[in-house]
């Protein structure tokens, strides 16, 4: 059991891990066609592993509607609201799944009308959140505290237009905090990652890191 | 006299002429000058699918001239179809440093690259088809031919020579870490500095056992395909072994189906190891959506409605970030953050009690087990910051000179 859960496991991550490696040096149209075999196989994991995501969600939800835990009701949405999708997904605008997809259909209006305006409304929480935030963040409790204030009060009014009313500089001084300590700031912790995601991946394709197999070290 | 006079008056005549052919000629489309140095060669460093075509301007090229250059798969043949026509003050080789660098006399030749599978609308041609090219002047109606042909034969090469200070860039990186991963095994004792977010881990966990309350660990939207979850899932491995010996009770949601069938291996593997595997409940660990505002709307209701003593933001965040975070401290919890996206960063900065900073998330695994070839990768990582460092400086002293052969030396292409 240990040679398919550990052994089998580690040769994979190993094989592909140097192969898909050399891969991104060699231009030839083999490496190319290996690359797009490989990324297929991906994407068909990636489409059987929907399944196992759909019965979780099923699965949990069913569970607190069964259990009546606090806010159950919210569970009874998500069915009443899977199956809507799914009747309307299967009808297709009445020539069926076996069809090619049709558009302007209810599925499509129930993605428009429905959750494109939920996660817009998700995604405009963030301005009061931001706001929120910069209240209680922006004191001027100590030095650095008092630089990070200043800074991001110049670089705010210099990407409205009352910072050009206010002084000209104003929006040269925001560019300049952008263009200059904070790309340098960017930069370093892109150079850190980088070197970090280099050593975790000879890790993995090592084997010396398998704590995503599950079982620790 | 006469003779003085005739004489300026026919020099007057000659030069006027000269002056005004001269004008006439440099106007008159009919006399255009040719280029030479027409060459074609196959692309190099690539899959085989162009040809690469070079010729010397001329020094009638202006956006009213064109070169159109034609095709033909039989040196002999009519050259009736046209492979590319471009502007004749267009198409340099200074387009194309990967080819000819960043000579000064690049601005003086032309080049352009031809798809025969396009030219030919996705015909499969034979392989190792030798493919001919004609050049053209072209102004308005005026055509000069030239009269040279050039071939070539596109092939698809097996090493990308260009990509060879990237593959040694890669080998020294990768040997030191090999180095010191070996040399970890016999030094064990490494010194490795205080990092806050991982420190306060036991904090949290304690907080959440002695408050009875449910610890939230919430990966980030990318699969398992993303060095950062990889990272997560590590430290969600060893989160759920202290959780396991507390006793205390672990929620993990996940927006990928992938990683939360590896979430749950390695849950569940974590409460084995610590000798509780009653404890563990498969349920706890689930997926919420696939999407990323409902994910942050399943995720927030879960917060609200539960009310973590501990919540856990590891992995690589978009947008939602801010609004998780948000949600969490308005419920109390202690938060700790870790993430390698530095646009997220300042938002986890401002609202998480601690923060793992980019590396300090691949950090995680070395600093929360001690084991010594994990904790050799970190020394390697310092150790290659620091020839960057070195890199960088003499690089920005020597391009400051204007000596930029160590920017090029580094190029990616």
């Amino acid at each position: 059991m240990n040679f398919l859960k550990r052994t089998v496991p580690l040769v994979i991550a190993f094989v592909m891990g140097v192969l898909m490696a050399m891969q991104y040096y060699v231009p030839h149209k083999l490496s190319q066609d290996l690359l797009e075999v490989v990324s297929r196989w991906d994407r068909i994991i990636a489409g059987f592993a929907v399944f196992i995501g759909a019965y979780s969600l099923f699965h949990l939800h069913w569970t607190r509607i069964k259990r009546k835990v606090e806010g159950w009701g919210y569970s009874v949405f998500v069915y009443f609201g899977a199956i809507i999708t799914l009747i309307f997904g299967f009808l297709n605008g009445g020539k069926f799944f076996w069809n090619d997809k049709q558009q302007g259909t209810m599925f499509d209006w129930l993605y428009y009308y429905v959750q494109v305006p939920a996660g817009a409304t998700i995604f405009s929480i963030l301005a009061f959140f931001i706001a929120s935030a910069a209240y209680r963040t922006f004191r001027a409790r100590t030095n650095e505290s008092t630089v990070l204030l200043i800074a991001a009060v110049l670089v705010m009014l210099g990407r409205v237009p009352i910072g050009n009313y206010i002084s000209q500089y104003i929006p040269a001084i925001a560019d300049w905090i952008m263009a200059v300590p904070n790309l340098a700031a960017k930069r370093g912790i892109l150079l850190g990652v980088s070197l970090g995601a280099i050593a975790t991946s000879l890790k993995i394709i090592f084997g010396i890191e398998r704590s995503y197999l599950g079982g620790g070290d | 006299m006469n003779l003085l006079k005739k004489t300026f008056f026919l020099t007057g005549i000659f030069f006027i002429s000269f002056f005004i052919t001269s004008i006439l000629v440099a106007q008159s489309p009919a006399f255009l000058i040719p280029p030479t140095e027409f060459k074609a060669f196959d692309t190099p460093n690539d899959a085989g699918e162009t040809i690469s075509l070079t010729w010397s301007a001329s020094p009638n090229d202006s956006p009213d001239v064109f070169y159109v250059i034609y095709i033909d798969r039989d040196k002999n043949g009519a050259f009736e179809k046209e492979a590319i026509r471009i502007k004749s003050n267009t198409s340099y080789r200074t387009s194309a440093p990967e080819i000819y660098g960043y000579k000064k006399k690049n601005g003086d030749y032309h080049y352009v690259q031809i798809f025969p599978k396009k030219v030919y609308n996705g015909e499969t041609l034979p392989k190792k088809q030798t493919l001919y090219f004609k050049l053209t002047m072209v102004s308005g109606d005026t055509k000069v031919f030239l009269d040279a042909i050039a071939s070539a034969t596109a092939h698809g090469n097996l090493i990308h020579t260009k990509k060879i200070n990237n593959f040694v860039i890669m080998i020294i990186i990768s040997t030191i870490i090999l180095y010191f991963i070996v040399h970890a095994r016999r030094n064990p004792d490494m010194f490795l500095r205080k990092i806050g977010g991982l420190d306060a881990v036991d904090e949290a966990l304690g907080r959440a056992t002695e408050m009875g309350k449910p610890v939230l660990f919430v990966h980030g939207l990318t699969g398992m395909g993303s060095i950062s979850t990889i990272a997560a899932t590590s430290i969600l491995s060893r989160i759920a072994r202290k959780i396991a010996d507390y006793d205390a009770n672990l929620k993990v949601v996940n927006n990928d189906p992938i990683v939360m069938s590896v979430s749950q291996e390695v849950v569940k593997e974590s409460y084995l190891e610590a000798g509780r595997p009653d404890a563990y409940n498969s349920d706890n660990v689930f997926l919420v959506a696939s999407e990323q505002f409902p994910y942050v709307a399943a995720v927030g209701g879960i917060m609200t409605r539960e009310k973590p003593a501990a919540n856990f933001f590891i992995g690589y965040f978009y947008a939602e970030a801010l609004i998780l975070a948000e949600t969490g401290s308005t419920t109390g919890a202690i938060q700790i953050a870790g993430t390698d996206a530095y646009t997220q960063l300042p938002f986890f900065i401002t609202t998480c009690d601690y923060t793992l900073i980019g590396e300090e998330l691949y950090a995680a695994s070395a600093y929360l087990s001690r084991e010594p070839m994990l904790m050799g990768t970190l020394r390697a990582q310092d150790v290659g910051k620091g020839l960057l460092i070195i890199i960088l400086i003499l690089g920005t002293i020597l391009a400051s000179f204007g000596l930029t052969f160590i920017t090029h030396l580094f190029e990616a292409f």
